[in-house]
């Protein structure tokens, strides 16, 4: 990335030659895109990250009439839009997990309208994340996107917490869309890219000038871009190289670790997951203070979702698999970077088990007298 | 002896927290260490956006709001500019269980309440000294202006007036028990709010001249009838049950009200009715009855009193009253505290005679009782 702060300077899309070498890092990273979406060059378009990804999916397919499928678990970056899309006159259907956090996808079958006569213009989109980023559940886009192709809907995935985590290719998806974030993928922060299907009739969210073929107007975040191609590079080395395996036998071993404690369990067990994360359930036990106490020893775990303050709000995932509010609020996400080590475990069952035993010491059953 | 454990500071965005916090992270507090490891807490109470827009409540917060998104960002940057882990605890369940049900549900029963009270007494010093016991800190600070420290010869943590008497918020720390003064700090006791400006300009705080909050923090724009509508509205309660009678002293029916939430004693506004009824005198509330919804008037000199209960009493300066006790009581935020006597009324009550009849004594409201500087105790008014 550094090249292009400050020497490499050009904008991608001019003529000259300062521009033309901009140009060429942006296309370098076109073609890494592809060979991770397996695809085309010309279907990567870049944006500034899953957000924009999932947004522009929803905005830019949908039209008053039509039909949205999703899930409770999603984003609330696709939540939202959904929302957003309702007031619109789009009928959107919310599709809840199993207490597993397993999306079945015969649920998404019954969800589908028929069409009520031949050449009905009404567009169906099913939405549906590749791995929920609380949980780190996989969910079954494969059968999805078959559900999808036989009625003839459209079928973006979210794809932000699945990418560099699980074997990934769209053709076998069955996807029409995918959206991805740098920064999930230890890339740069406000970057991310989108696969779009050839032909698929997408209404660009940004429109100006004439960047990624009219898909996304606005000048190329070409260092940002550089980075996340490096990401993506370094992310399908990952899953070659046994480095993701290496990361899951570490998750395994801090998660045998933690549920060691008593009242203890693991939420989305049973279900396929992400090699680098465990959701797991502390008994009688306010989790934000746990957070902050893991924080100030240097372990950063997350709670639920942040809200507008940035304090927590029970996760709107683990209600939606069943959990109550004090037990969606005693819930806390580890998640583990490529870099974990066998220390890094180490240090973690030391902190987390006394800082369990602590909080549980001092304010014994009070969450549970909470309605 | 210098402590040097770690210390949680609740701030709030406004000057008085951030610099509590400042005094502690840059100078100590004052036991001989030269800093405290802080920790910046923020109690995220109550959604601003909530009842916005509804029965006249404004669309947008107003800054200076205490949970609002500006007066978070506020704290957060003190925090970064202090170098201090920083964090947002929310509280908003307990909040609105043990402070906004029971400010609207007192309203409903014809008393007026200090919700200031009640969250000192449920939210900032218990659960806030629960969360920072929880996180490794044994200690809380809080931007109060009052004045704590262990008397060796009676074995009790006491509780002063403050150096700023314009600033004293001792009327609203009254319940505060012998462990939570034991484990808070207050660093700005010995300051006056000027000295506090001083000391924000000095440690470079961008907010130093950042006005004062005086409102409720969760009734945005300060109308308090507005919110109770609102809220009821919200929870699908309805609010005119309450409506009743106005009466005069000797009896008279001279009107109706609308619900006995929009009076408090010594009200004069708002009342619906003339003043002609007492030969052009204004009439006041002098009494509520919940039970008949009936609201008393009458003139200004009726609502004088010399005698109050109390109940829900806590005892700082002593472990119980046994037998009478000569103090100053204040009644209300902005009373001039004003000679008594204390007597153990029987059961969980004391009866405070006045040397003086007093103005409007209203139940819901705190009585507080001075022995010169020291605060002896206090319990709400029945």
């Amino acid at each position: 990335m550094r090249p292009y702060w400050m020497e490499e300077f050009g904008n991608a899309s001019s003529i000259h030659l300062q521009g033309q070498k901009a140009r060429t890092a942006v296309d370098h990273a076109r073609e890494t895109l592809a060979r991770f979406f397996h695809c085309r060059e010309a279907e990567v378009v870049f944006n500034s990250g899953g957000t924009e990804g999932d947004n522009t999916a929803i905005f830019g397919l949908l039209r008053p009439g039509d039909h949205f499928i999703t899930t409770s678990i999603e984003h609330s970056a696709v939540l939202r839009a959904a929302d957003r899309v309702a007031e619109r006159g789009v009928e959107v259907t919310f599709v809840a997990p199993s207490a597993n956090g397993l999306i079945d996808p015969e649920r998404i079958r019954q969800a589908m309208r028929p069409a009520t006569r031949l050449g009905d213009s009404r567009r169906t989109l099913v939405s549906v994340m590749l791995a929920n980023n609380e949980t780190g559940v996989v969910q079954p886009v494969e059968e999805i996107g078959s559900i999808a192709a036989e009625a003839k809907a459209f079928f973006h995935i979210d794809a932000v917490q699945g990418a560099g985590k699980v074997a990934f290719d769209v053709r076998r998806f069955g996807c029409h869309l995918c959206s991805i974030s740098a920064h999930k993928i230890h890339g740069p922060k406000g970057v991310g890219a989108m696969y779009v299907r050839r032909g698929t009739p997408l209404e660009p969210l940004i429109v100006g000038g004439s960047h990624e073929r009219r898909q996304r107007a606005g000048t190329e975040n070409v260092p940002g871009i550089v980075g996340l191609g490096k990401a993506v590079e370094l992310a399908m080395e990952s899953l070659e190289d046994g480095t993701m395996e290496r990361i899951a036998g570490l998750r395994d071993r801090l998660e045998a670790g933690i549920l060691a404690i008593s009242g203890t369990d693991v939420n989305g067990a049973g279900a396929p997951r992400a090699g680098n994360t465990t959701n797991i359930h502390f008994e009688h036990l306010e989790g934000e203070a746990l957070v902050i106490a893991l924080d100030l020893k240097g372990v950063a775990v997350s709670g639920g979702s942040a809200c507008h303050s940035g304090s927590t709000e029970p996760s709107h995932v683990l209600m939606a698999m069943g959990l109550d509010k004090n037990a969606a609020r005693a819930s806390l996400r580890f998640s583990l970077l490529k870099t974990a080590t066998d220390e890094d475990v180490d240090h973690v069952l030391r902190v987390v088990p006394e800082a369990v035993d602590r909080l549980r010491a001092l304010a014994p059953l009070e969450a549970s007298t909470l309605s | 002896m210098p402590q040097n454990d770690t210390i949680a500071v609740a701030m709030s965005g406004g000057v008085d927290s951030s610099t509590a916090a400042a005094i502690l992270a840059r100078e100590g507090d004052g036991s001989g260490v030269s800093r405290n490891t802080v920790v910046g807490l923020t109690l995220q109470l109550w959604d601003q956006t909530r009842l916005a827009g509804k029965h006249g409540i404004p669309d947008t917060p107003k800054a200076g709001r205490c949970c609002s998104l500006d007066d978070v960002y506020d704290a957060r940057r003190v925090a970064e500019h202090l170098g201090i882990p920083y964090y947002v605890v929310n509280q908003e369940e307990r909040f609105e269980r043990d402070v906004v049900r029971p400010f609207v549900d007192e309203y409903l029963a014809g008393r007026t309440p200090i919700p200031c009270s009640l969250c000192n007494n449920h939210i900032k010093f218990d659960q806030l000294l629960k969360t920072a016991r929880s996180i490794g800190a044994e200690r809380i600070a809080t931007g109060h202006y009052a004045v704590n420290e262990f008397d060796k010869k009676r074995g009790r943590w006491i509780m002063k007036r403050p150096a700023d008497l314009a600033k004293d918020q001792t009327y609203f720390l009254f319940g505060l028990t012998q462990e939570q003064l034991a484990h808070t700090l207050f660093p700005l006791g010995h300051m006056t709010k000027p000295e506090v400006r001083g000391v924000a300009r000095k440690h470079g705080l961008m907010l130093a001249e950042k006005p004062d909050s005086q409102e409720i923090c969760f009734v945005p724009g300060g109308d308090y009838k507005q919110f109770i509508t609102a809220y009821l509205e919200e929870q699908g309660e309805a609010t005119s049950e309450s409506a009743g009678e106005l009466v005069a002293a000797n009896g008279e029916v001279i009107g109706r009200h609308a619900g006995i939430h929009n009076f408090t004693v010594g009200q004069r506004k708002g009342l619906g009715v003339a003043s002609r009824v007492q030969s052009g005198a204004p009439l006041y509330v002098l009494n509520i009855d919940p039970a008949s919804h009936r609201v008393t008037v009458g003139a200004d000199a009726e609502l004088a009193t010399r005698t109050l209960h109390a109940r829900q009493l806590n005892w700082i300066s002593i472990a119980e009253l046994t037998e009478p006790m000569r103090v100053r009581a204040k009644i209300r935020h902005r009373h001039e505290p004003a000679w008594a006597t204390l007597e153990p009324g029987g059961g969980d009550e004391i009866i405070a005679t006045f040397d003086e009849p007093q103005r409007a004594v209203t139940p819901g409201q705190a009585a507080v009782f001075y022995d010169g500087d020291e605060v002896v105790g206090g319990g709400w008014i029945v």
